[in-house]
């Protein structure tokens, strides 16, 4: 416990984070520019689906992250809750509006896949309607956070609507077994070999990469931001902001 | 893209948009905060008792 409130102080995290989001972004860059290159100009044309399927690449990875970023969201503002660490508080609240948009970036380009291969832009189908849920939930974390003024106590009630909203998460991932959807099965499974060949494999993955750590340099430049901010009382940021001036 | 293309670009484009844009509101929050920041701290000082 003593080293989480260590590393966990503002001023600590501050300057490791600004450190660290220069090679989280390099990183970023590498990553997304091979699974471009990957995606869009080796792996052959699917048999069925064409060059649509190339959407996958995009649609994929950004559903994933939705989950995943939802995910943080809640085990931040869990951490938050028990320990009462500040860091966490700020995490959660800064994953929101990032995870929002990569649950609109999943839904449009589902719908932009959707239209070419099943006729329709939209379907009430379990899985899109999880995870429209899901950016309901996003979209009223963020507004709950928003409405009360006192960040410590917009931070606690948010996290307890981000646990109840977990449930959402395997429901979202089940959907496609538990109901007979349009949408297809998942088809990179944890466990056994994936049913997708390696050529498109290796793109889908690389981009999921780089999506991850695509988050996490943005939400470490939102948290500092806010670290800022909140700490703008103590003498660490009056002295870091008149080394700069 | 074999008659796909509107589709297949739209999704690249909407992502490219989306990465852009979470990269620039930080970005431009960055520069707000810190020039309420230095105001903040320049009017602080200047209510300081003893200071000038």
């Amino acid at each position: 416990m003593q080293y989480l409130h260590k590393y966990a102080s503002p001023k600590f995290f501050y300057v490791f984070a600004g450190k660290l989001t220069p090679w989280l972004a390099a990183l970023t860059v590498l990553l997304l520019a091979a699974g471009l290159y990957l995606g869009l100009f080796i792996a052959p044309a699917d048999y069925q689906q064409g060059e649509s399927y190339r959407i996958m690449f995009i649609h994929v990875p950004a559903a994933w992250m939705s989950m995943f970023i939802y995910a943080c969201m809640a085990g931040a503002g869990a951490i938050a809750l028990v320990w009462n660490v500040k860091l966490f508080e700020m995490f959660a609240a800064n994953c929101a509006p990032v995870g929002a948009s990569f649950t609109f970036l999943a839904l449009a380009t589902g719908s932009l896949w959707g239209k070419p291969m099943w006729g329709a832009w939209w379907a009430w189908d379990a899985r899109l309607t999880s995870e429209l849920i899901l950016f309901f939930l996003y979209i009223g974390y963020m507004s709950l956070e928003a409405s009360i003024d006192d960040p410590r106590r917009a931070a606690r009630a948010a996290a307890i609507v981000a646990l109840v909203g977990v449930v959402n998460i395997p429901v979202i991932h089940f959907s496609v077994e538990w109901w007979n959807t349009l949408h297809q099965p998942a088809s990179v499974s944890k466990m056994g070999t994936p049913s997708i060949h390696p050529s498109m494999l290796a793109p889908l993955l690389l981009m999921a990469v780089g999506f991850t750590v695509y988050f996490f340099t943005v939400a470490l430049m939102r948290m500092r931001n806010e670290i800022l901010e909140r700490e703008r009382h103590t003498t660490w940021v009056a002295q870091l902001l008149e080394n700069e001036s | 893209m074999g008659g796909y293309g509107f589709y297949v670009w739209s999704s690249y484009g909407l992502a490219l948009l989306v990465l852009l844009l979470n990269l620039y509101l930080p970005l431009r929050r960055r520069k707000t905060v810190r020039r309420l920041l230095h105001e903040f701290l320049r009017l602080k000082r200047s209510l300081q008792p003893g200071s000038e």
